[in-house]
C-alpha cells in the first residue's frame, strides 16, 4: 500500500475527477490544424489522469474496503444544504478506474481512427468532458453533485453520435438525449422528494449526501417511498438500459463512432446500474423490496429478449447493442436480489461486460473500416484475412457468451446463481423461476454468439472482398488499445477475487439494512 | 380609515438621497444623453452609447454602497423600499441593461436608426424596472410599470420603415395599455376595500376581511394584468409577434428585463400585498404555470425562425418561473419558492442575453433569422457554435450550465410544499423540460451536424462590444452552473422588507 499524506489523500479524488478539465483547457489553445499536437495532448491528458488512478488503486486501503476513502467534503451549495462530497469505496473504485482506462484506450484508438468528419480537436474534448462526467458519478457522495456529474456525459455523447456517427445519427442521438433526459428528470424529483420527506431540508445537519439519507430515511412512508423509488427508477433503468425503456440503445450504438459504442457500453451504462445499487437501494431498502420483483421480472425479460433480438440481427454492431441488452439483464437480475452474493455479482458483471463489450465494439469497428459494412452476410472468411482479428474476435465471443476463465463467467454465472436464494422477504419460487429462465437465456447467448463467429469469421472470404489490398490485419496502435482489455479480461477470469474482494466490505455495508 | 387619511395634514416626506442615489444616477444619464445627443455631430452619435454604457456601471456604486451598508430604508410610509431584496434585482436590471446596449451598440449604429432617442428611451425603461424593486405601494407599482412600458412600446416599433416593427410595436402597445386598465381596475377596488395604496396596508385589511368575493375579484385582475406583462398563457398571443418585429437587441431586452420587472411586482404583490389570500392565487398561478410552460413548448417546436422560437421559449421559461407562485403560500415553501424565482430570473437573464448575443452576431453573416441559417455553424464559427450550444443547454437545464440550477430551484420549491398540487405540477415541469430539448437540440443539431448552406465557411467577425457580451454573459452562465451559491445566496426571504407582513 502506497503511502500518502492525509491532505494528498484529500485531494486526489478531485484531481482525479477535473484533471481531464486541464486538458481540455489546453486542448482549447491549440489551433485547429495541429492534429498531432492535439492527439499528443489528449494522450497525455488521459495519462496523466490514469496515473493519478494507480495512485488511488495503490493507496486505497484493502482492509477497510467498505468505507469511504479518500473522504472530501466541501460546503458547495449551501442554500439546498448540497455540499461536495467525493470518496471512493470497494464498490466505486473498480469503477472509476474503469473509466479511465478505457478513456485512455480510445484515446489510443483513435491516433489513426478519427471517424468522419475528422476535426480531432473537438472529438477529444468531448471524450475528455465525458471523462470528468463519468468518474465522477462514481464518486460522488451527494446526491445533487451526483445528479450533476450523470448529466454531464449526455451533451458530450449527443455530440459524439450526432456529429461523427452513421446515416441515421441524427435520430439517434436525438432518441438518446431525450430518452436519458426524460429520466434523470423524474430521477431528480426523486431526489429532491427524497429529501424533504426525509427531513433532511429541516433538521439541524440534514443535506443530500448518499451517508446522511441512508441514515435518515426510515421515516419516509411507505407509498411514498415506493413512488420516490419510482423516480429514481426511471431514471436509471433508462440508462441501464431495462427494456421497455431501452430503445434508445440499439440506435445509439449502431450510429456511434467506434469510440462513442465503447464509451456507451463499457461506462454510460454503468451510470445506471451504479446508481441503484449506491443509490436506490441503499436508501430507501424496503420500497427496493417491494419493486425487487418487478425489476427481476424486466431484467430476465431483458435478457431474452436481448437475446432473441441478437438472433434476428443482420448487423455486427446491432447484434452486440442487443447482447448488452441481454448482459445488462443479468446485472440487474443480481441487483434485484437484494443480495450480498447478487450485488457482487453485479459489480463483476458491470466490469466484465464494459471490457467484454468495449472490445467487442473496438473489433467491430476495425471490421468496419476494412470492409465498410457490418453485413453479416457480406461478412465471411475474417480467419482468414484477418486471423489475428478473427482470433481477437472469437476471444471476446468467448468471453461474452461466459466461458469460465475468463471475465464474463463471474458475472453471469453468480448473478444467476444468486437468483437461488433472494434476500428474505422476497418470493424464492419467483426467483427460482426467474434462475431458470436466466439460465436459458445464457444458452441463447452462447447460440447467438457463437452463429455470428460462424458466419463472420470462418469459411472463405467473400467473392466480394475475396483479394483487396486493404484488409490488413491489427496494427499498432490497435494493439496497444486492445492488449490491455485481452489481458485483464483473462486475468479477472482466472482470479475473480482481484474484484470481488474489493466489493464485498462495500456491499455488505449497502446493503446493511436487510440483515 | 378613509377619513383619517383625508384629514391628516400634509407634510413634505423626508428623502434619503443616499437610498435614492442609483434612480438619481440613472435619471442623470438619462438627462446627459438626451443634452449630449442634441449638441453632438452626426457622426459623433456613438457616443450616446458610451454615456448609457458608463451611466448604468455608474448606477452599480450606490447600490454597493448600500449594500455594503446594510441597513433597510424605509421612504413614503412604507411605500417606497431599500432593502436586499431590491438590491439585487437592480443590479440584475442595470447588468441586463449593460449587456442590452452592448448588443445594441453596433446594430444600432449600422442601422442607421436613432441613436440618442434610442439609449434615451432603453434606460428610462430600466429606470422603470430599478423604481420596480423598491416599490411596495400600488400607485408606485403602477407609476414603475408605466415608466418601463411606456418606451418598450416604442423601442419595439423602432425601425419605422419595417412593417413587422409597426406591428410589433403596435399590438404590444394595444395589448399593454389594456393589461394597464385591467389592473388599475384590480388597484382601485383593493383602494376601495383598503383605504390605502399600501401594500402592507391591505394585506392587513385582508387578513381582517378574510376572503370576501370582492378580495378575490381584485387580486385576480390584478394578477391578469401582469399575466400579460410576463406573457403567460393565455395573456401571451403579443409575445411573439412583438418578439419578431421588434430590432434583436430589443427583443432580447423586452424578453428578459421586461419580464423580469413583471415578475418583480408579481412577488412584491403576491409576498407583500396579499399573503394571507393563499386559495385565491395559488390555484391561479398553478393553471397559469402549467399552461405557460406547455404551450409555450408546444408551439415553440413548430418554429423556424429563430427569434420566434426563443420567444416562445420565453414563454415557456415564464412557465416555469411562475411554478413557486403555485406554491408560495404554503409555510414550507415561501422561502423556496422566493428564492427560486430569483434564482432563475438571474440564470435565465444571463443564459438568454447570451442566446440573442449569438443571434445577432450570426444574423450579420447569415442576414437571417431562420434556424436553418445557423446550417454548419460550427464548421466556419466553432466559438459561436460552443457558446450558442452553452447558452441552450443552459436553457434546457443541463447540468453544469447555469440553468440547471434554476430548474432545480423551482423543483425544490414546488416540492417542498409537499402539497400533492405541487408535486403534480413538478412532474408537469419535469415533462416538460424534456420537450423544450426538442426545439433546442434542433439549433444545436444545424449548428453541429449539419452542413455549411452553399459550402460558404467564411467566418463571421465579431465586433468588441458583442464579443464582450458573450463573454460576460458565458462566464455567468458557467459560473452559476458550476458555483450556484453565488446566486443562491440572494433572494434570502428575510431580506425581502414586508414581506409576509413584517
Amino acid at each position: 500500500m502506497l503511502y500518502l499524506t492525509d491532505s494528498a489523500k484529500n485531494w486526489l479524488l478531485p484531481v482525479g475527477v477535473f484533471l481531464p478539465a486541464v486538458g481540455i483547457v489546453v486542448l482549447m489553445v491549440i489551433p485547429k490544424a495541429e492534429e498531432q499536437l492535439i492527439k499528443v495532448a489528449a494522450l497525455l491528458t488521459a495519462l496523466a489522469t490514469l496515473a493519478i488512478g494507480i495512485v488511488t488503486v495503490a493507496s486505497f486501503d484493502y482492509d477497510r474496503a467498505g468505507t469511504l476513502q479518500f473522504f472530501v467534503s466541501h460546503s458547495w451549495i449551501d442554500a439546498i444544504r448540497s455540499r461536495f462530497i467525493m470518496g471512493c469505496d470497494g464498490m466505486s473504485l473498480p469503477l472509476y478506474i474503469l473509466t479511465m482506462v478505457i478513456t485512455l484506450l480510445v484515446i489510443i484508438y483513435s491516433w489513426n481512427h478519427i471517424p468522419d468528419p475528422g476535426n480531432p480537436k473537438a472529438f477529444f474534448i468531448l471524450i475528455l468532458v465525458l471523462q470528468i462526467g463519468m468518474a465522477g458519478t462514481f464518486v460522488a457522495q451527494d446526491l445533487i453533485l451526483f445528479f450533476v456529474f450523470f448529466e454531464v456525459v449526455l451533451l458530450p455523447m449527443y455530440f459524439m453520435i450526432g456529429v461523427w456517427g452513421g446515416d441515421n445519427r441524427r435520430y439517434a442521438s436525438l432518441k438518446f438525449f431525450l430518452f436519458t433526459l426524460f429520466g434523470s428528470a423524474f430521477m431528480l424529483l426523486g431526489f429532491i422528494a427524497l429529501f424533504f420527506k426525509s427531513g433532511a431540508a429541516t433538521a439541524p445537519g440534514g443535506n443530500f449526501s448518499i451517508q446522511y439519507l441512508m441514515a435518515h430515511s426510515g421515516t419516509i412512508a411507505h407509498t411514498t417511498a415506493l413512488v420516490i423509488f419510482g423516480g429514481m427508477f426511471l431514471g436509471f433503468a433508462i440508462k441501464v438500459p431495462m427494456i421497455p425503456l431501452h430503445t434508445w440503445l440499439p440506435d445509439a450504438h449502431t450510429e456511434a463512432p467506434t469510440q462513442g459504442s465503447v464509451l456507451l457500453a463499457a461506462i454510460l451504462l454503468k451510470l445506471g446500474t451504479y446508481g441503484f445499487i449506491r443509490i436506490a437501494i441503499p436508501i430507501l431498502p424496503e420500497a427496493a423490496k417491494s419493486w425487487a420483483p418487478w425489476i427481476a421480472a424486466l431484467a430476465v425479460a431483458g435478457i431474452i429478449y436481448g437475446a432473441l433480438c441478437c438472433l434476428a440481427q443482420s448487423d455486427m454492431k446491432r447484434l452486440i447493442a442487443f447482447s448488452s441488452v441481454a448482459h445488462m439483464g443479468f446485472v440487474m437480475l443480481g441487483i434485484s436480489t437484494l443480495t450480498t452474493f447478487g450485488f457482487n455479482a453485479a459489480i463483476f458483471g458491470m466490469v466484465a461486460h464494459g471490457l467484454i463489450t468495449g472490445m467487442l465494439f473496438f473489433v467491430a469497428g476495425s471490421v468496419k473500416e476494412r470492409y465498410h459494412t457490418l453485413q453479416i452476410s457480406r461478412l465471411s472468411g475474417l480467419l482468414k484475412q484477418a486471423p489475428r482479428l478473427g482470433w481477437i474476435l472469437g476471444y471476446c465471443a468467448m468471453a461474452s457468451l461466459g466461458l469460465p476463465g475468463l471475465a464474463g463467467f463471474w458475472g453471469e454465472f453468480p448473478a444467476i446463481l444468486s437468483a437461488y436464494n433472494p434476500v428474505e422477504g422476497l418470493s424464492e419460487p419467483l426467483f427460482r423461476t426467474y434462475m431458470i429462465i436466466a439460465a436459458v437465456g445464457t444458452v441463447l447467448a452462447a447460440a447467438y454468439l457463437l452463429w455470428l463467429y460462424q458466419r463472420t469469421a470462418f469459411g472463405e472470404p467473400s467473392p466480394e472482398f475475396a483479394n483487396p489490398g486493404h484488409i490488413h490485419d491489427v496494427e499498432l496502435p490497435e494493439w496497444i488499445a486492445w492488449t490491455p482489455l485481452l489481458v485483464a479480461i483473462l486475468v479477472f477470469g482466472l482470479f475473480p477475487n482481484l474484484i470481488f474482494s474489493v466489493t464485498n466490505p462495500a456491499v455488505k455495508i449497502a446493503l446493511q439494512a436487510y440483515r | 380609515m378613509l377619513l383619517a387619511a383625508q384629514l391628516a395634514p400634509w407634510s413634505s416626506p423626508t428623502l434619503d438621497y443616499h437610498a435614492l442615489a442609483p434612480e438619481m444616477v440613472l435619471a442623470g444619464t438619462v438627462v446627459i444623453i438626451l443634452i449630449a445627443d442634441l449638441f453632438l455631430p452626426e457622426r459623433q452619435k456613438w457616443a450616446t452609447s458610451t454615456i448609457a454604457g458608463l451611466g448604468l456601471l455608474a448606477t452599480l456604486v450606490p447600490i454597493l454602497t448600500l449594500a455594503v451598508n446594510g441597513q433597510d430604508r424605509v421612504m413614503f410610509g412604507g411605500g417606497y423600499v431599500v432593502d436586499n431584496f431590491s438590491l439585487v434585482l437592480k443590479t440584475v436590471f442595470i447588468l441586463a441593461g449593460y449587456i442590452v446596449i452592448l448588443l445594441s451598440t453596433t446594430y444600432v449604429e449600422e442601422g442607421d436608426y436613432y441613436q440618442g432617442e434610442y439609449y434615451f428611451l432603453l434606460l428610462t425603461s430600466v429606470l422603470g424596472m430599478v423604481m420596480m424593486s423598491s416599490s411596495r405601494d400600488l400607485v408606485s407599482i403602477f407609476v414603475a410599470l408605466e415608466l418601463l412600458s411606456i418606451p418598450a412600446y416604442m423601442l419595439a416599433a423602432w425601425r419605422k420603415r419595417d412593417v413587422k416593427s409597426n406591428e410589433a410595436g403596435v399590438k404590444y402597445l394595444l395589448l399593454g395599455v389594456f393589461a394597464s386598465a385591467v389592473m388599475l381596475y384590480g388597484m382601485s377596488l383593493f383602494y376601495g376595500i383598503a383605504g390605502t395604496t399600501l401594500l402592507t396596508g391591505i394585506s392587513s385589511s385582508i387578513a381582517k376581511a378574510g376572503n370576501a368575493p370582492i378580495i378575490s375579484l381584485a387580486i385576480v385582475f390584478i394578477a391578469v394584468g401582469f399575466a400579460f406583462k410576463v406573457s403567460a398563457v393565455p395573456f401571451h398571443t403579443w409575445a411573439p409577434d412583438t418578439y419578431e418585429g421588434a430590432p434583436t437587441p430589443v427583443t432580447a431586452f423586452l424578453s428578459v428585463a421586461s419580464k423580469a420587472a413583471g415578475f418583480v411586482a408579481l412577488l412584491t404583490l403576491l409576498y407583500v400585498g396579499f399573503p394571507s389570500a393563499t386559495d385565491v392565487y395559488q390555484p391561479m398561478f398553478w393553471v397559469l404555470s402549467a399552461l405557460t410552460m406547455t404551450v409555450g413548448n408546444v408551439l415553440a417546436l413548430r418554429q423556424t425562425n429563430i427569434v420566434r422560437m426563443l420567444a416562445y421559449s420565453s414563454i415557456s421559461q415564464g412557465g416555469f418561473i411562475l411554478m413557486p407562485l403555485a406554491v408560495a403560500g404554503e409555510p414550507l415553501a415561501r422561502a423556496d419558492a422566493l428564492r427560486a424565482v430569483i434564482t432563475y430570473i438571474i440564470v435565465y437573464a444571463a443564459t438568454n442575453l447570451g442566446a440573442f448575443a449569438v443571434v445577432l452576431a450570426v444574423a450579420r453573416k447569415t442576414r437571417s433569422g431562420e434556424i436553418s441559417s445557423y446550417d454548419g455553424l460550427f464548421s466556419y464559427a466553432p466559438g459561436l457554435a460552443t457558446v450558442m450550444t452553452i447558452f441552450l443547454a443552459s436553457l434546457a437545464g443541463v447540468p453544469p450550465l447555469g440553468g440547471w440550477i434554476a430548474k432545480f430551484g423551482v423543483f425544490n420549491a414546488v416540492l417542498s410544499a409537499g402539497t400533492t398540487a405541487g408535486a403534480v405540477l413538478a412532474v408537469i415541469g419535469a415533462v416538460n423540460s424534456v420537450i423544450a430539448f426538442g426545439y433546442y437540440g434542433r439549433v444545436m443539431r444545424a449548428m453541429w451536424m449539419s452542413d455549411a448552406p452553399d459550402g460558404d465557411t467564411s467566418p463571421i467577425r465579431v465586433p468588441q462590444s458583442l464579443f464582450l457580451a458573450l463573454g460576460l454573459t458565458t462566464a455567468a452562465t458557467l459560473l452559476i452552473g458550476i458555483v450556484p451559491q453565488v446566486v443562491l445566496r440572494y433572494g434570502d426571504l428575510g431580506s425581502f422588507t414586508g414581506a409576509l407582513g413584517r
